[in-house]
């Protein structure tokens, strides 16, 4: 496909949509089909099909953000707004928690033509109706400003027709006929966009490391055996480098990145081949985790379409460039993620970590330099080549630029899936975007199990990578869990500690069993019987994690129990046992570190 | 110091290999019997422990409530307390056992093991046990450690050395296990 | 290793010559700078795995594993400082803890290198709760035992049968505790078709987790001074 023939469909698409008096989108991400939106969008199709007087045009569209309140469904009126113009609809209204039984109500009113939306009127169904409309003007809405999401309510994720008309692929196709590979790192550089999968690591740094790298023959593993999962394939003759998506989002309470897939694989694809191109790889691999069957299933369909496109394969939109992408799946271990276990678990060997340097992107796959990005980074890159660094770099704040997706969760009103500059207050995001109770919320968990808590107190501080490093949190892949006064810290703590002991790949010794003598001392303290000597233990086994362990996952591991110490060390140690009365009866120096334990005949 | 050290030397659940080991300072013993008391013993005759002791040393894990309220006992009535062995150490051959629950326990021995005819376990006689076989210091406050299965004679006599001249226990070499 | 640039470091204070190919840890060795270790063994690739080895570089944000990391011009590490020293020794008791390490009645009591390393630093009691866990005994090989109830997990085994042997019979199964070391497919050693029954895993176990049948509590003695001279064997072979 070439730039005219991209433009051709692109036009034939929206004239399509808007020919119709209103377009309605019914969200077909994981979260709203889970609460029954595939039937609304049925139920609405039909309705619509014996009213064809109403002019309808029905499609499944991307997520809406408010995820707890589906099935979300979004009518938009009037002409199809400009791409990439930031602006809305002439009219639009979301509707929340639709049933199919609203349908007929739905397309009746919008048979009607009201300019009004509806309101609170004598006829019982209209008045539900009523009830559901979302107020857009909410901060929830109003706050966001969205780059990785932009569009979501227009595109229908399994056509690739629809991402066209919302301006997808114009920037690769740009990048392959009219810029060099320089330029685009460079582009990439000067908008100052940082790794989004937690660590920030500068986007265009790492871009230039991987393309300044030779490219490399991929070598088999120490042993043929281990690498008996790749196909012969995947490993052709030639000297090669390689891009990869980690897809492999697997904090607790995070959904950003597969609502991306979910619902714009292509966005992901186009990135990926952005980066491609400006590296010099032309191969590419997806590492999704299985657990997410749809966005595996999404992403397969779009590659199909990309290809048939002529916009993945062999001499893409018609130029020098090949890249071909494959999906790879992760059996769901959280290590993974990390780029040096995703790496082995591609390669076919078991998912460990291993030491770094060297780095993937001088030394990676099969030995090749590669390039690793995680979802939303890649997801961010063609509205930077088609917007400019400098409209980027205009986003955020000094160091951190652009926008973060975050998943809203716990005791707020509004729950779902945001996309915020960077900057934007943590007190903002809670209380004004999630209409959490001013007062009643105790503090927000960031960065799921590598992260840590942030107290209320501290809510006025900016989102962004080194505020929250400095709060003994992280950004994280971007979970936000809200906590009122119920949360107990130390349960807290222990919860994630948890999670870290199912996932230590056992490779190095301070992870494997550092993690688990952590989480046995929570459970001491939880329930009561610790002792003081017990807390310097904990703290000095959480610094052994965060000094000693191999990769990332043992490193911050412990960070959810140091900054719940941080802030709320008082938890801790009001369950602490009496030291000095029950267990240290004699003039011993040191206290015993396990109380005797129960008779059993 | 003044006056002798006053020592004991309490055996909990172990083989009393480590008292043979005390034993078998030989005539060093004999050397230091002039600075050291014996005041209790499995090796004496004295039966209730006394008031006041300098230096216990106390070998086997911690395996029965009995085990239990002796050590603490101990401890109570002692400056100084060692512990005297592997077993005493970490566990060891008693805490073999742990990984097994108190019930599979019986289980393997009375009826899956025995020699005769499988029997249920004795209600009498067989004292009560902990879910686990403890070291030591998971029950009261330990001040040295001598590991070793069990510690060389000679370790015994520098740490009693030590004692008497009132060096500082924690610079005392390091001992192996087993 | 060699055939790299040639820099200069400082390791405790002495200059040092190296080349850059080399890892800390064969630097100090050269220089007769002793560093504890564990899962490495010189003629195996080093996996960064026990933890044991790290030494302090500085500008560096944390400790660095001295058998993996390679040295660069100008810099300073550190060896031996009184918190290197409560680092091994805790991590030491971390291993202590995770399985069933009774000397008294092992095959190699007396020699034993996670024994001799609790020696070394200072090891003679657990501050943390040992884990007790219940592991399985391999006795199916006519001529060897593995007791996981012994195993530190260093993966001496599965290196030296994959990259020495080349039978790759050995692999680690699992995830964290749970991680294991198995034959084959999870087979019993005895039924593994890959093993060649060389013992070599035998002989590079740092503990009595691998053992020739047949042996008493502390007869057991392992011969691993062979691996070099295989190496260096090897690498002859593959340049002719």
């Amino acid at each position: 496909m070439n730039p005219e023939e991209l433009q051709r469909i692109a036009a034939e698409e929206l004239q399509a949509k808007s020919a119709a008096k209103h377009r309605i989108g019914v969200c077909t991400a994981s979260g709203c089909l889970s609460c029954g939106s595939r039937e609304v969008l049925k139920a609405i199709e039909q309705e619509a099909a014996a009213r064809p007087e109403a002019n309808l045009r029905i499609e499944g569209v991307g997520c809406m953000g408010l995820c707890s309140r589906g099935p979300l469904v979004m009518v938009q009126s009037g002409p199809v707004p400009a791409e990439n113009s930031g602006a809305g609809a002439e009219t639009a209204f979301l509707f929340k928690e639709l049933t199919p039984a609203d349908a007929p109500a739905l397309v009746a009113y919008l048979e009607q033509q009201k300019s009004d939306p509806p309101t609170v009127a004598a006829g019982s169904t209209a008045s539900s109706l009523a009830a559901k409309r979302c107020d857009l003007s909410a901060p929830f809405f109003r706050r966001q400003v969205k780059v990785v999401l932009e569009q979501f309510e227009n595109i229908d994720p399994e056509r690739i027709e629809s991402y066209l008309a919302a301006g997808g692929y114009r920037a690769l196709l740009d990048c392959l006929h009219h810029r060099r590979p320089v330029e685009i790192i460079d582009e990439i550089t000067r908008s100052g966009l940082r790794g989004r999968g937690g660590g920030g690591y500068p986007v265009g740094l790492k871009w230039s490391t991987v393309a300044k790298a030779g490219a490399f023959v991929p070598q088999a593993g120490r042993s043929s055996r281990q690498s008996a999962g790749a196909t012969a394939a995947d490993r052709p003759d030639g000297p090669r480098k390689y891009v990869i998506c980690n897809a492999d989002e697997g904090d607790p309470g995070a959904f950003m990145d597969r609502s991306v897939l979910e619902c714009a694989p292509h966005r992901v694809l186009e990135g990926m081949a952005i980066a491609a191109y400006a590296v010099g790889a032309d191969f590419g691999y997806l590492y999704v985790r299985a657990e997410y069957p749809l966005a595996v299933e999404r992403l397969r369909k779009a590659i199909v379409q990309a290809e048939k496109r002529g916009l993945l394969g062999r001499n893409i939109g018609g130029s020098a460039f090949n890249f071909q992408v494959e999906i790879r799946l992760g059996a769901g271990a959280f290590v993974c993620g990390e780029e040096t276990a995703l790496l082995a678990s591609i390669e076919g060997r078991r998912g460990q970590p291993r030491p770094r340097p060297p780095y993937p992107a001088e030394h990676g796959l099969w030995g090749c330099p590669t390039l690793i990005n995680n979802v939303e980074t890649l997801a961010n890159v063609a509205a930077i080549i088609n917007r400019g660094a400098d409209w980027f770099a205009a986003l955020g704040t000094e160091k951190s630029k652009g926008t973060k997706v975050f998943a809203l969760a716990g005791k707020i009103k509004n729950t779902g899936l945001i996309e915020v500059p960077m900057g934007i207050s943590i007190h903002e995001i809670v209380h004004e975007m999630g209409s959490g109770e001013v007062g009643g919320i105790k503090a927000v968990q960031t960065g799921g199990p590598s992260g840590g808590c942030i107290p209320a107190e501290h809510f006025h501080l900016p989102v962004d990578y080194e505020s929250l490093q400095a709060e003994g949190s992280i950004m994280g892949s971007g979970g936000m869990i809200i906590m009122d006064e119920g949360a107990a810290m130390v349960d807290v703590a222990r919860f994630f500690m948890e999670f870290c002991v199912e996932e230590s790949c056992g490779k190095c010794a301070p992870c494997r069993v550092g993690t688990t003598q952590v989480l046995l001392l929570l459970e001491k303290i939880g329930r009561g019987e610790g002792t003081a000597a017990d807390l310097g233990q904990l703290e000095e086994l959480c610094h052994l994690l965060q000094q000693t362990s191999l990769c990332g996952l043992g490193q911050s591991a412990a960070n959810p129990v140091l900054s719940t110490l941080r802030f709320f060390r008082r938890e801790y140690e009001q369950l602490l046992v009496d030291n000095t009365g029950k267990s240290n009866e004699t003039d011993g120096s040191q206290s015993p570190q396990q109380g005797p334990q129960e008779v059993k005949k | 110091m003044s006056g002798r050290l006053r020592v004991a030397t309490v055996w909990l659940d172990g083989c009393s290999g480590c008292h043979m080991s005390f034993l078998d300072m030989d005539e060093l013993l004999l050397e230091l019997a002039p600075r050291l008391e014996l005041a209790y013993s499995p090796l004496v005759d004295r039966k209730e422990f006394p008031d006041r002791v300098d230096l216990a040393l106390l070998e086997g894990a911690v395996s029965t409530p009995e085990d239990e309220a002796k050590a603490r006992l101990v401890r109570a009535h002692s400056r100084l307390v060692v512990a005297l062995g592997d077993c005493a150490c970490q566990g060891n051959v008693p805490a073999l056992r742990n990984r097994l629950d108190n019930e599979q326990l019986l289980d393997l021995v009375y009826r899956q093991q025995a020699d005769g005819p499988a029997a249920a376990p004795p209600d009498r006689n067989v004292p009560p046990l902990l879910t686990h076989s403890l070291p030591l210091h998971r029950v009261i406050a330990v001040d040295l450690f001598l590991p070793g299965c069990p510690p060389p004679p000679a370790a015994i006599v520098r740490a009693l050395t030590a004692v008497l001249d009132g060096e500082t226990l924690s610079e005392l070499p390091t001992l192996k296990f087993g | 290793m060699s055939g790299g640039r040639v820099i200069t470091l400082q390791i405790d204070g002495r200059d040092c010559g190296a080349d850059e190919n080399q890892t800390i840890l064969e630097v100090a060795q050269e220089n007769g700078i002793f560093i504890p270790t564990l899962c490495h063994l010189n003629g195996l690739h080093p996996v960064g795995g026990c933890r044991i080895c790290m030494v302090e570089v500085e500008g560096a944000p944390r400790p660095l594993p001295a058998c993996v990391t390679h040295p660069a011009e100008g810099m300073r590490v550190t060896t031996d400082t009184p918190e290197l020293r409560r680092r091994r020794r805790l991590i030491l008791e971390l291993m202590l803890a995770e399985g069933n390490h009774v000397c008294a009645v092992c095959v190699v009591n007396g020699h034993c290198e996670l024994q001799e390393l609790a020696l070394q630093l200072g090891v003679d009691h657990l501050e943390i709760p040992a884990l007790y866990p219940r592991r399985e005994v391999d006795a199916s090989h006519p001529r060897f035992g593995l007791d996981r109830n012994r195993c530190v997990l260093c993966t001496r085994c599965v290196r030296v049968c994959g990259e020495i042997e080349g039978a790759h019979t050995w692999d680690v199964m699992g995830r964290g505790l749970k991680a294991a070391i198995i034959s084959d497919l999870n087979q019993p050693w005895g039924e593994a078709e890959s093993c060649t029954a060389c013992g070599k895993c035998v002989q590079v176990c740092p503990t009595g987790a691998l053992f020739e049948k047949g042996k008493a509590t502390g007869e057991m003695v392992k011969r691993h001074l062979h691996l070099p001279l295989l190496t260096a064997m090897r690498k002859e072979e593959e340049e002719r």
